[in-house]
């Protein structure tokens, strides 16, 4: 299957601080990858590294097999500012806090990017957004401001802004965190609804339920490196590995079957 | 002996206060457009990564923001004229110490309205792919803004009564027609009270006008 994304040997520091300690990871195309840890672990530190909101120390990164930024003759990394905000433009993220635009209605935080960014003409835009706003259930809501919405419909509105770019890849970082407990089910639908329809993900979570049932593949970090890989049925319910266990162990109030089911 | 108000000297030579209010007028328009422009750039630079941009951005606020305008007009009128070859009138003085004044306080009204937007509104414009310009343009702009207007309201009003320090070199703003008034009918505690009133009279609605900007840019609350 095709490589959409290719992590070599990524470092970051902040000052003294060494929160990602080389990590190699790689994600195919439509395959659903979540990333686990404990807070601390470097998993939101690894997803902005990855569409450089923040610059890794050292490391590469592919997209579709192309290396983004130049590599000098002495192995370290150079980039252009308006490489990475090209590279961006492929890569859709979704963030805890929402991170959506106050000042903008639902459809017009949708279409800000069509517009500003790819020149498209605002009624094509607008076009493009209704799509993406029926596809995560909020036409209605098309022209409310974000203020008027809850918690899990302003994270649908993110999700749609995300995709209305048409990335190659989206992360998810830790998107259902900041919601009222009555409002996880309906992201995590739509995000289960997307990984089914194909969409390449990269997704750092702490529902485990979603991991199991939606994940192609789950990777478990730990002090800045991966720590263990697997399947989802061999991470979740037969870890083998200490840290893995008592990270699984300790987030038993989740729904996950037991060894005995499935 | 009782006081004898005398009014009506002010009355007759409404003419002289009116040349004055336009003084006035002339100093806090161009002032603003000059400080607040200028501001705006400073700000931008006391924002900037290079050091080489912040520490003259930073130097020329402090100085400008903890220096008396009064002098800096008296500075530019008598002083420069020294140092450059060219002649300094009373109005361009005036200007030059009021609006390098109102650009050193809105420079710190922009940097801080920028900078109390919070960080996740850089990384949702960054991520959809923005450039720096276009999420400083299209998304930290229009919400600073927000928060921005109600202290530069305050700076307008400060101009506004800051210009008549362009009395001191002779400017006929209102302060000093007032004078020349009160110098022939030995009545300054009218001419100057009326020009209170009128100062009153121009800001009061001027400011419930931005009131109203304040409550329709809060709509999206």
């Amino acid at each position: 299957m095709t490589e959409i994304l290719r992590i070599e040997n990524i470092h970051k520091n902040f000052g003294d601080l060494e929160v990602l300690k080389g990590i190699d990871l790689s994600v195919a195309e439509g395959e659903t990858v979540v990333i686990l840890g404990a807070s601390g672990s470097g998993k939101s530190t690894l997803l902005r590294c990855t569409n450089f909101l923040e610059i890794p120390s050292s490391g590469k990164v592919f997209l579709r097999g192309d290396l983004i930024g130049e590599e000098d003759p002495t192995g370290s990394m150079g980039y252009q500012e308006s490489d990475l905000t090209h590279v961006r433009q492929r890569m859709g993220m979704v963030f805890q806090q929402f991170n959506l635009f106050p000042h903008m209605t639902a459809i017009d935080n949708v279409m800000e990017a069509l517009v500003t960014v790819l020149k498209q003409s605002r009624s094509d835009a607008r076009r493009t957004a209704m799509d993406q706003l029926d596809s995560v259930g909020l036409a209605d809501k098309a022209d409310e401001y974000p203020a008027r919405l809850s918690g899990g419909q302003m994270q649908r509105v993110a999700i749609a802004r995300a995709l209305a770019m048409s990335p190659d890849i989206m992360l998810f970082d830790e998107v259902t965190s900041a919601l009222d407990p009555e409002l996880v089910g309906e992201v995590l639908k739509t995000m289960r609804t997307l990984a089914e329809g194909g969409l390449t993900m990269l997704v750092v979570t702490h529902e485990l339920g979603f991991a199991y049932h939606v994940a192609d593949r789950v990777v478990f970090l730990h002090e800045g490196r991966i720590y263990e890989e697997g399947s989802p049925k061999n991470i979740l319910t037969d870890p083998k590995k200490e840290r893995t266990r008592d990270f699984v162990r300790g987030h038993l109030q989740f729904s996950i079957p037991s060894h005995g089911e499935s | 002996m009782e006081y004898q108000w005398d009014f009506l000297s002010i009355v007759d030579n409404w003419n002289l206060l009116a040349i004055g209010l336009l003084g006035t007028f002339k100093i806090f328009i161009v002032t603003c457009v000059i400080g607040l422009s200028l501001g705006l750039l400073v700000g931008i630079g006391r924002y900037s990564r290079a050091w080489s941009i912040r520490l003259p951005a930073a130097v020329f606020v402090e100085f400008f923001r903890n220096t008396p305008v009064l002098i800096q007009i008296i500075w530019f009128y008598f002083a420069l004229p020294i140092l450059v070859p060219f002649e300094i009138n009373a109005f361009t003085a005036s200007v030059m110490g009021i609006a390098l004044n109102t650009a050193a306080f809105s420079a710190d009204i922009y940097r801080g309205g920028i900078q109390s937007i919070d960080r996740g509104q850089w990384d949702g414009g960054r991520a959809i792919g923005m450039s720096y310009l276009q999420t400083m343009r299209r998304v930290i702009i229009p919400q600073a803004i927000k928060r921005m207007l109600p202290p530069l309201t305050n700076r307008g009003i400060e101009v506004f009564k800051m210009s008549t320090l362009a009395s001191i070199v002779a400017y006929a703003e209102t302060i000093h027609q007032a004078k020349l008034i009160s110098e022939s009918y030995f009545n300054p505690i009218e001419s100057f009270s009326v020009v209170a009133l009128l100062f009153f009279v121009v800001l009061f609605p001027i400011v419930q006008v931005t009131y109203l900007l304040e409550r329709r840019f809060g709509k999206s609350d």
